[in-house]
């Protein structure tokens, strides 16, 4: 084997054509849309050469700041539901149901599996106001609070948003943190109930900085996902009302494929990239810190 | 020594396997460009069934011989996708033989610069057809586009639809001014009667109330100064025809939830008789004209132009018209077989839309027509006695800024953009366009 690994010749044949296969498909498209900043244009009349013309405009477009705005927004509460509720689902897994948490683990597994728009289809019903009151909307008249059209307002379709896109995925979480508390040996959890730790005090001292690693995960995956949403906002709003749930995706979507402006659509993505990157290293410096040293 | 060149050449040939594997998948395919053309295809927005229902028709009937040398393949996608599939079609030479013309003559007059576009003048002429074409929908053609090119399977007008039950029970006349429009849509809601059904999820039915504000008061002109940089929609005139339809939203006639509601239920709102008033095109013709939909009866719909605005410059005889879902011919694709069925179309859709649909087109209706609905017929009077048409509210607009205006529609109405910012937002899309 070594000397196998150890053959330039080998390694090439062998790495080779995935890692042609890897360039043509992942770097080259992504050098080619870092050219096209530079450009205007688009495929039906051809590109002309604008320099930084499209950054300048990126730094001037109110529309560009307004979705990069919802975008940070809709990461920073999605991505607490979700990893929140999951947590909370996974202790419930864990520590309430214990071996007989399957059942619920599945139910609650369930909207993970389902397709977006019908998840969308499903809450636009929910909260609708027209043709007919949604049930959601029954059931806060029932309580006595009355609210008006969800999706009319830029807070009400953002809360409904948050709301779909966190009950659609808490399932997965749940499963991925209880695969990590699961891995906590018992005789820690004895020995910390022995000297006292239950409750709070046993989560918060124990349980907590040992499902550290599998938290840092699913916030990694959670912030990611969520920074690129598309297909929820697509299916629910479709950006609306006007372009007040419009992420850096579909507006870059837009820009590009309904507008015809490549050039500035691919400056748009350049941006989301940088985006993406820097959050996720500022997530991975921060979780440097080792949490149990409190 | 031999073994090297053995590592070698299997490299080389995994390289090559690799990438023509890529390349040819790269390729695409499907390209009907040099007028190989397979099927007559057309790719039409879903929620238009008309152009759909009667090519089909056809194909089964008069042109089944056409058919049969080249067959009818339609495609359908929700309308919001139709513009953004054309214009990735037309970057790889692959536009299907028959494309609607989208949102926006915009695109369309893009393509045609690009030599995508079929010059349907040439053609028509060529074939011996372009007397087969109604003269009105000729010029509502060149008006839009520049020139003629696109087929105008549908000639609408459009206007206020309304239900004379409801108007005869609250003793209420034809409104003939803006004044008497709202009068009316205040005492249709204190009777617990929605006043105006309207699309607010598609946003147009909404900013057409817009536009026909602004012709009444500024006259069939406003739209072309803003298109020539003479005026801007966030002049106090162009704002004040914005407000007055806020104005309307905000006194709740277009009932709750406007934002959410779509086409197909605003239409079963005043086919239903919950609603009193419909602004809508003679496109609906086929569903006023359904008995299974239209529940209140195709004799209790009545049509009005859009009204006078007290000391404005427009009138009521000026009334918007256009040519429905302009459907563009693909120059890449255009062969004999094309250009038959295009014949073929000229020549009977006319009579065939008339006779199946109830509905109007661009074509001369030869033979037989069927005995028309009262409606259609109304239809076609209003037609033959329009001097003027005028566009609709983003037909000058580029992409960007008819995405804007539709999607802002339903804001504007609900209350939660002011009309400044409504038309502001607009004219930053058109300056920057």
């Amino acid at each position: 084997m070594r000397s196998v690994l150890g053959d330039r010749r080998a390694l090439a044949v062998l790495l080779g054509p995935a890692l042609l296969v890897y360039t043509l498909v992942m770097l080259v498209p992504m050098g080619w849309s870092l050219g096209y900043t530079f450009f205007k244009g688009n495929v039906i009349e051809g590109f002309t050469f604008g320099g930084f013309g499209n950054f300048e405009k990126l730094w001037h477009d109110s529309q560009a700041h307004s979705a990069l705005w919802f975008t940070f927004k809709y990461a920073i509460a999605v991505s607490i539901g979700q990893v929140l509720c999951g947590y909370l689902l996974a202790l419930l897994y864990v520590f309430v149901l214990r071996k007989s948490s399957a059942v619920v683990r599945t139910l609650v597994f369930f909207p993970v599996i389902l397709p977006t728009v019908a998840v969308a289809l499903m809450f636009q019903k929910l909260f609708a106001v027209a043709p007919q009151n949604g049930l959601a909307n029954a059931a806060l008249d029932g309580l006595g609070l009355h609210h008006g059209d969800w999706f009319a307002s830029a807070g009400g379709s953002f809360v409904v948003l948050v709301v779909m896109d966190v009950w659609r995925s808490m399932g997965f979480y749940g499963v991925l943190i209880f695969a990590g508390l699961v891995d906590i040996p018992d005789e820690t959890l004895e020995s910390a109930r022995l000297d006292g730790a239950t409750g709070w005090r046993l989560i918060r001292h124990i349980v907590l900085p040992l499902s550290a690693p599998v938290l840092l995960s699913s916030v990694v995956f959670s912030i990611n996902g969520t920074l690129k949403v598309f297909d929820s906002v697509l299916a629910l709003t479709n950006g609306g009302p006007g372009s007040d749930t419009t992420p850096l995706t579909l507006y870059m979507f837009r820009t590009a494929f309904s507008y015809g402006d490549y050039g500035y659509g691919s400056t748009i993505a350049s941006l989301l990239t940088v985006v993406c990157l820097g959050v996720t290293l500022v997530i991975f410096r921060f979780s440097r810190r080792d949490l149990t040293k409190g | 020594m031999h073994k090297i060149l053995r590592t070698r050449r299997i490299a080389v040939l995994a390289a090559a396997a690799t990438s023509s594997l890529l390349l040819s998948a790269c390729g695409g395919g499907g390209t009907v460009g040099g007028g190989d053309a397979k099927a007559f295809s057309l790719t039409i927005n879903d929620d238009n069934h008309i152009v759909q229902e009667e090519l089909t028709a056809l194909s089964k009937g008069t042109c089944a011989a056409q058919n049969k040398a080249l067959p009818l393949k339609i495609q359908t996608l929700p309308i919001g996708n139709v513009d953004q599939k054309v214009q990735l079609l037309a970057g790889q030479n692959a536009l299907p033989v028959q494309f609607a013309a989208g949102g926006t003559p915009q695109l369309t007059k893009t393509l045609d610069k690009a030599g995508q576009v079929l010059d349907l003048e040439k053609t028509l002429k060529d074939l011996g057809v372009w007397d087969d074409l109604q003269p009105a929908a000729i010029k509502t053609v060149e008006n839009l586009y520049g020139k003629f090119n696109v087929m105008p399977y549908q000639f609408n007008i459009e206007g206020i639809w309304y239900n004379k039950k409801l108007f005869a029970d609250h003793h209420l006349t034809t409104p003939a001014t803006y004044d008497q429009l709202v009068a009316a849509a205040a005492k249709f809601k204190g009777a617990g009667i929605t006043p105006f059904a309207a699309d607010g999820k598609d946003g147009w039915p909404l900013t057409r109330l817009v536009s026909g504000y602004l012709y009444r008061e500024l006259g069939p002109d406003a739209l072309q100064a803003v298109a020539d940089g003479k005026a801007r929609l966030t002049d106090p005139p162009y704002v004040k025809a914005a407000q007055a339809i806020a104005d309307l939203g905000k006194a709740g006639y277009f009932g709750k939830g406007v934002g959410s509601i779509d086409y197909d239920t605003a239409t079963q709102q005043f086919l239903t008789g919950k609603a009193a008033m419909f602004y809508m095109g003679s496109w609906a013709l086929g569903d006023f004209n359904d008995k299974t939909k239209n529940t209140i009866g195709a004799d209790n719909v009545g049509f009005m132009s859009f009204p006078t605005v007290a000391g404005g410059k427009g009138s009521a005889d000026q009334i918007p018209a256009n040519v429905g879902l302009p459907v563009a011919v693909s120059a890449k694709s255009y062969d004999a077989k094309v250009g038959d069925w295009l014949s073929c179309i000229t020549k009977n859709y006319g009579a065939a839309s008339l006779k199946d649909q109830g509905t109007v087109s661009g074509f001369k209706p030869h033979g037989d027509t069927g005995s028309l609905p009262p409606l259609t017929q109304t239809v076609q009077d209003t037609i033959s006695k329009t001097t003027t048409s005028i566009l609709w509210f983003e037909a000058l607009f580029n992409t960007k800024a008819t995405e804007t205006s539709q999607t802002n529609a339903a804001p504007l109405v609900t209350g939660s953009l002011s009309a400044k910012d409504f038309m502001q937002k607009i004219q930053t899309d058109l300056d920057n366009g």
